[in-house]
């Protein structure tokens, strides 16, 4: 699903070039369930954005689902990020004027999907996250675990290849965190490639490998056995 | 353009963003209304300016005699230079293709005038028919003299619409005979005047008439002409100025006056008058299409700054829809089409507005100088397009700039 070959990124603020990635090479194959660990600034937020294509690397082979992801137009771009990735982000990043539902709708709002379709499809993937009574509610009366739920939902919506959660738990408390990890691992089970950014030793246990990232290089790659969230709830 | 979808999604965003909305509105509306107003307030003085200019004809060339002031071929100063019917035809016949209308008038200051028991003091003036159309006079009721009135002499009068109300005390004065110094008038037509109650004041009887009650003989008082407008303004001054002067050279040859005498022999052009007043009104709505302007470049940088304002608070939601899969023209084309929904729906709203206060208390204004302030609509609304345009274009750089910027940028704006 994911092939990473040397991939490098720096970034330059006037004079000073800070070199964040030092030639990163793994593999994701589909159905994994990845956490990527590391200290602060180890480039791990960096790492994600490239897969994501929220950002670009500066040398080095990304090719995702078969396809190199390389000087594309911005129309092969957004058509990407909008069919084969999906992301979820530590401060949830939703748009803070429209409902819950309306949110979970964009994405597919982008993949040109009519209305009607638009709300059911929503609808169903709100009721995945148990958030069905909430739809109507706009993100600042919802709790933060509910918030992530519905970015979560968010990111389900285009039925994405793969999922990205940068620190999906990290403005969450530790019962909170365990649900989205609960939800996060059955839609694992479902089939979906995941890969998850965390800080926390519990939350990298829940997941089935653990990448370790320090100083811009991977120093640990190994699986684990997975704990189910739901023993914790 | 028409894609419902779309649009569905700009409604929702707009309503969401009442407060947003609402400002940027409530800026470009004021703009245009302000634009309106100021522009109707030019028209307006313009329309008073020229209402008070307007009382006679503004292409007259009038006659008038005095005293001489030096002697001439053997004759003395201080002699009354008396015109006479045949001055009068004798000018007629000389400029009769320049001449569109033409008045000779035998004037009373002060004439005794009564109907049934009221009675008062007015100026009675023998006219021609033609008269009518120098003095801008309109017929209220009945006519105006004829020329069979002056070819019979008859006792005809038109009188004005201040001593219709004076001594008629709303009765019709039409047929009925009023006095002028015991003699009976029979009153055939009322009249406005633009002049208003100094003009109104007054009885047209026929010249001929006049002459004949008044024991005048063959005299005239003055003479009065219009000159058929050339189509360009500036020709039409120099025209009537040449014709004013040899008009002036003829009568004084006729009369024996010294040629450098000024004070025998005047002619007034109004046309030269209204030169003037023009140049005026020209000054006078310069300024304000200064000001206008003003307010109309006041209006776009208004309008871009808010364009400005909206872009940067929303860069993290366009970081959000292009993590979302958006692509860059269809964020750019969402703000400009909110932009220009908005700015359009606000600017017919302040031009709607500006347009009715002017409609509305436009007839309350009473004042000599401003009379039916009025907007060209199709200028208003050129405007209205050139100040959505301007904020399209003013919105368009930075919503390009923040769409073409990596999502992970736009996202981490705070
Ligand atoms: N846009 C940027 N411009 C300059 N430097 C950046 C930028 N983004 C990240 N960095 C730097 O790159 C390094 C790696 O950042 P990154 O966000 O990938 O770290 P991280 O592993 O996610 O850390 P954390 O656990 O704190 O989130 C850091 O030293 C950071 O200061
Ligand atoms: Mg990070």
């Amino acid at each position: 699903m994911i092939q990473i070959k040397d991939l490098h990124k720096s970034y330059h603020m006037g004079s000073n070039s800070l070199h964040v990635l030092k030639g990163i090479n793994f593999n994701v194959k589909e159905g994994e369930l990845v956490s990527i660990m590391g200290s602060s600034g180890s480039g791990k937020s960096t790492l994600l954005n490239i897969l994501g294509m929220l950002d670009e690397a500066d040398t080095g082979e990304y090719i995702l689902d078969n396809v190199p992801i390389k000087n594309l137009n911005e129309k092969i771009a957004a058509k990407y990020r909008n069919e084969f990735l999906g992301f979820i982000f530590q401060s949830f990043n939703l748009i803070n004027y429209k409902s819950a539902l309306d949110n979970v709708s964009m994405p597919l709002y982008y993949k040109g999907i009519k209305r009607k379709e638009r709300t059911e499809k929503a609808m169903h993937y709100l009721q995945k996250v148990g958030l069905a009574e909430w739809s109507h509610h706009l993100p600042s009366e919802l709790s933060g675990g509910q918030k992530q739920r519905v970015a979560i939902a968010r990111a389900l919506a285009s039925d994405p290849k793969v999922l990205l959660a940068d620190e999906p738990t990290g403005a969450l408390d530790t019962k909170t965190s365990y649900e989205v990890m609960e939800l996060i691992q059955g839609i694992n089970d479902e089939g979906k490639t995941i890969l998850v950014v965390t800080h926390e030793d519990d939350i990298a246990h829940m997941t089935k490998r653990i990448v370790n990232l320090k100083d811009g290089i991977i120093i640990d790659d190994s699986k684990v056995e997975q704990v189910r969230a739901s023993l914790h709830v | 353009m028409f894609d419902l979808e779309r649009w569905q999604e700009i409604f929702e965003t707009l309503s969401k963003n009442k407060l947003r909305t609402f400002l940027t509105g409530l800026s470009v509306a004021s703009g245009i209304f302000i634009l309106v107003i100021l522009l109707g307030f030019s028209k307006g003085i313009e329309n008073g300016v020229k209402s008070q200019f307007e009382r006679d004809a503004t292409n007259r060339i009038a006659v008038r005699t005095g005293v001489t002031t030096k002697g001439y071929k053997g004759l003395n100063p201080g002699r009354y230079i008396q015109l006479k019917n045949s001055s009068f035809e004798a000018v007629e016949k000389k400029y009769d293709e320049f001449f569109e209308y033409r008045t000779k008038d035998y004037p009373i200051w002060g004439a005794n005038i009564t109907y049934n028991n009221e009675t008062g003091n007015y100026r009675v003036r023998g006219t021609l028919p033609d008269n009518q159309f120098i003095e801008n006079a309109d017929i209220g009721s009945g006519r105006f003299i004829n020329q069979s009135d002056v070819e019979g002499s008859k006792k005809v009068a038109v009188i004005g619409n201040k001593i219709k109300t004076d001594l008629f005390k709303g009765e019709d004065p039409i047929n009925k005979n009023l006095q002028v110094y015991g003699m009976n008038f029979k009153v055939v037509g009322v009249f406005y005047d633009p002049g208003g109650d100094r003009e109104e004041g007054q009885v047209y009887i026929p010249v001929s008439t006049a002459q004949k009650v008044f024991n005048a003989g063959e005299n005239i008082r003055n003479m009065a002409f219009t000159v058929k407008m050339a189509d360009n303004f500036n020709e039409a001054v120099i025209q009537s100025n040449a014709i004013a002067k040899g008009i002036e050279e003829q009568l004084k040859e006729i009369h024996v006056v010294a040629p450098d005498d000024v004070s025998a022999v005047r002619v007034f052009n109004t046309l030269e008058e209204a030169e003037k007043i023009y140049s005026l009104i020209a000054t006078i709505r310069a300024v304000f299409w200064f000001v206008g302007i003003g307010t109309i470049i006041a209006g776009i940088v208004g309008v871009g700054n808010i364009m400005l304002i909206i872009v940067k608070e929303r860069t993290k939601e366009i970081g959000i829809r292009k993590a979302l899969g958006a692509l860059p023209m269809s964020i750019v084309g969402m703000i400009l089409q909110e932009a220009v929904f908005v700015t359009m729906f606000a600017g017919l709203f302040g031009l709607v507005f500006g347009l009715g206060l002017l409609e509305l208390a436009g007839p309350y204004i009473q004042s000599d100088f401003i009379k039916y302030p009025q907007v060209d609509f199709n200028i208003a609304l050129t405007t209205v397009f050139l100040l959505v345009f301007a904020g399209a274009l003013a919105g368009f750089i930075p919503a390009y700039r923040a769409a073409m910027i990596k999502p992970i940028d736009a996202l981490r704006d705070e």
